[in-house]
């Protein structure tokens, strides 16, 4: 691993973010406007329950971890897109960087991209609606390791989907988090779940972090041995996209995919 | 003279179709090589194979000893290129662009070489210009800039003076010719310009349809086939290949 490729690349980020505004705005916009919708949902939520269950901790602490997890796949999602975007595949990829610099690279970019998002939903969330993300205790640092390693497993995996199927591919990406969002119960438990559901929801490692996110709220306590179980499925799915990524970028170079990316296919 | 670059056997099918059938040659230390031929002939599908962004259905490539297909960081550390098709990226100025495949390639006093190339191919007052803004003439500066970063052993010339008005053509030819001479670097050089490839290399190999046809010294070798000028052998050869093609002669 040459740290200098690495850099390249993640400078290469850099100097688009800090000269584009139509880059650095969707970092935090639609994070902003998630927390402060939900926020307005859940007080509202508050006031006509007579339950006395403040919802807050758990609809709006939910839509900030799933939110974070948005941020992180995209963060390396849109890394890859750069070199789609400006048609760079053949300038990127006939240099020395191995594809371990450069996905390590995108996820790099995804770290810093993604920890502006989180930022801004936690001052939101504490300023203006009270919520404190510290009220969860230490256990939100596995919450968040294990949503960033997932993030960066889809990531990976859309990248490749782009890669293997073209740039009109990148519809197909965007939409992927709202197919997965029913099966790990970001809203709800998974026993609200039909029982085939509940069978993907085990095999999503996100499902564990709300049920243990829910498990606090409602005063009990987090299974560590699922958490650690939904921690080693992220990291299983990180391998598994990376061997993902490497397998269709050997298919582009053997096929000419990557010599003739905008042609998308090449038959 | 000692090889840059060895290609041997090497062959590319795309389904039933060859593209690249079987061809060898070598490029020495200091020599530019004219990769001549007519569209569709295999010249770039021969260039994305040494680049290693296509993989060969056979034969094997080794730059300087390095085998492409086992060691390609090693490899493509000491090469680099520039083609038309393959522009620097747009929305990055050409001072961040060369910043960048800079610390791609790993070169050694990055800054004081970025700026010795900004003043060598006329850039300086582009620098802080986004590529997607340069003129096409421009913008084939900023690549050629970008193939010299690494003072590379092997360069891929392909059609690199196509967008370039004569003048500057002229003072590119004449930059390449001193890199390869002072610098000991190699050139693989594809061009349609038969009197640049005739001033320019000191060799050439006529591809057509994947084979090379001919190879020869691009100042005798139009004479040994009785044509007048190299473009009148260009010609014939995409013409009528088999009238003059022996088969493979390197």
């Amino acid at each position: 691993m040459n740290l200098n490729r690495v850099t390249a690349i993640v400078l290469r980020q850099f100097y688009l973010m800090r000269e584009s505004p139509a880059r650095v705005l969707p970092l935090f916009a639609w994070v902003a406007i998630d927390v402060v919708l939900w926020g307005f949902i859940t007080r509202y939520l508050n006031t006509v329950t007579l339950s006395g269950f403040n919802f807050i901790p758990t609809l709006l602490g939910a839509v900030l971890l799933w939110d974070f997890f948005i941020r992180v796949m995209q963060g390396v999602t849109t890394a890859f897109l750069e070199d789609v975007w400006s048609r760079n595949f053949l300038n990127i990829f006939a240099t020395p960087l191995s594809i371990a610099e450069y996905v390590s690279a995108l996820v790099i970019s995804s770290i810093a991209t993604s920890c502006v998002g989180l930022i801004v939903m936690l001052v939101l969330a504490r300023t203006v609606f009270g919520l404190s993300f510290f009220s969860y205790g230490l256990i939100l640092m596995p919450f968040l390791l294990v949503l960033f390693l997932f993030g960066i497993a889809l990531g990976i995996v859309c990248s490749s989907v782009v890669l293997r199927f073209g740039p009109a591919s990148e519809w197909l990406v965007w939409p992927i988090p709202a197919l997965i969002s029913p099966f790990v119960g970001v809203f709800y438990p998974l026993s609200t779940l039909p029982q085939w559901m509940q069978y993907f929801s085990h095999l999503l490692p996100p499902s564990y972090v709300f049920e243990g996110m829910r498990a606090i709220v409602l005063g009990g306590a987090v299974s560590e041995a699922l958490l650690l179980w939904g921690a080693c499925l992220a990291v299983l799915y990180i391998l598994l996209s990376c061997w993902l990524f490497t397998s269709v970028y050997h298919h582009a170079v053997r096929t000419g995919l990557i010599a003739r990316y905008s042609a998308e296919t090449l038959s | 003279m000692s090889k840059v670059l060895s290609v041997r056997d090497l062959r590319k099918e795309y389904g039933g179709t060859v593209a690249v059938d079987g061809i060898s040659f070598d490029v020495g230390h200091g020599e530019i090589v004219g990769l001549l031929g007519p569209n569709g002939a295999g010249k770039t599908t021969t260039i994305n194979m040494i680049l290693g962004v296509l993989e060969p259905t056979a034969g094997t490539i080794h730059i300087e000893g390095l085998d492409i297909a086992t060691q390609r960081s090693r490899a493509l550390e000491r090469t680099n290129f520039a083609a038309v098709y393959a522009p620097l990226p747009g929305n990055l100025t050409v001072y961040q662009n060369l910043r960048i495949f800079g610390l791609i390639y790993g070169v050694k006093d990055l800054a004081e070489r970025i700026e010795v190339l900004l003043k060598q191919f006329s850039l300086e007052s582009f620098r802080d210009v986004k590529c997607g803004v340069l003129s096409s003439g421009e913008q084939t500066r900023a690549c050629l800039a970008k193939a010299m970063l690494n003072s590379p052993h092997l360069l891929l010339l392909d059609e690199p003076t196509a967008s370039l008005d004569p003048a500057r053509a002229r003072d590119m030819r004449t930059k390449i010719r001193e890199y390869a001479a002072n610098g000991g670097g190699g050139v693989l050089w594809t061009s349609h310009n038969m009197y640049e490839v005739e001033g320019v290399c000191d060799r050439v190999l006529f591809l057509s349809n994947g084979k090379i046809l001919l190879e020869g010294d691009p100042k005798t070798l139009r004479l040994d086939h009785g044509k007048k000028t190299l473009e009148d052998l260009f010609i014939a050869v995409a013409n009528e290949p088999m009238a003059l093609g022996k088969g493979q002669t390197s």
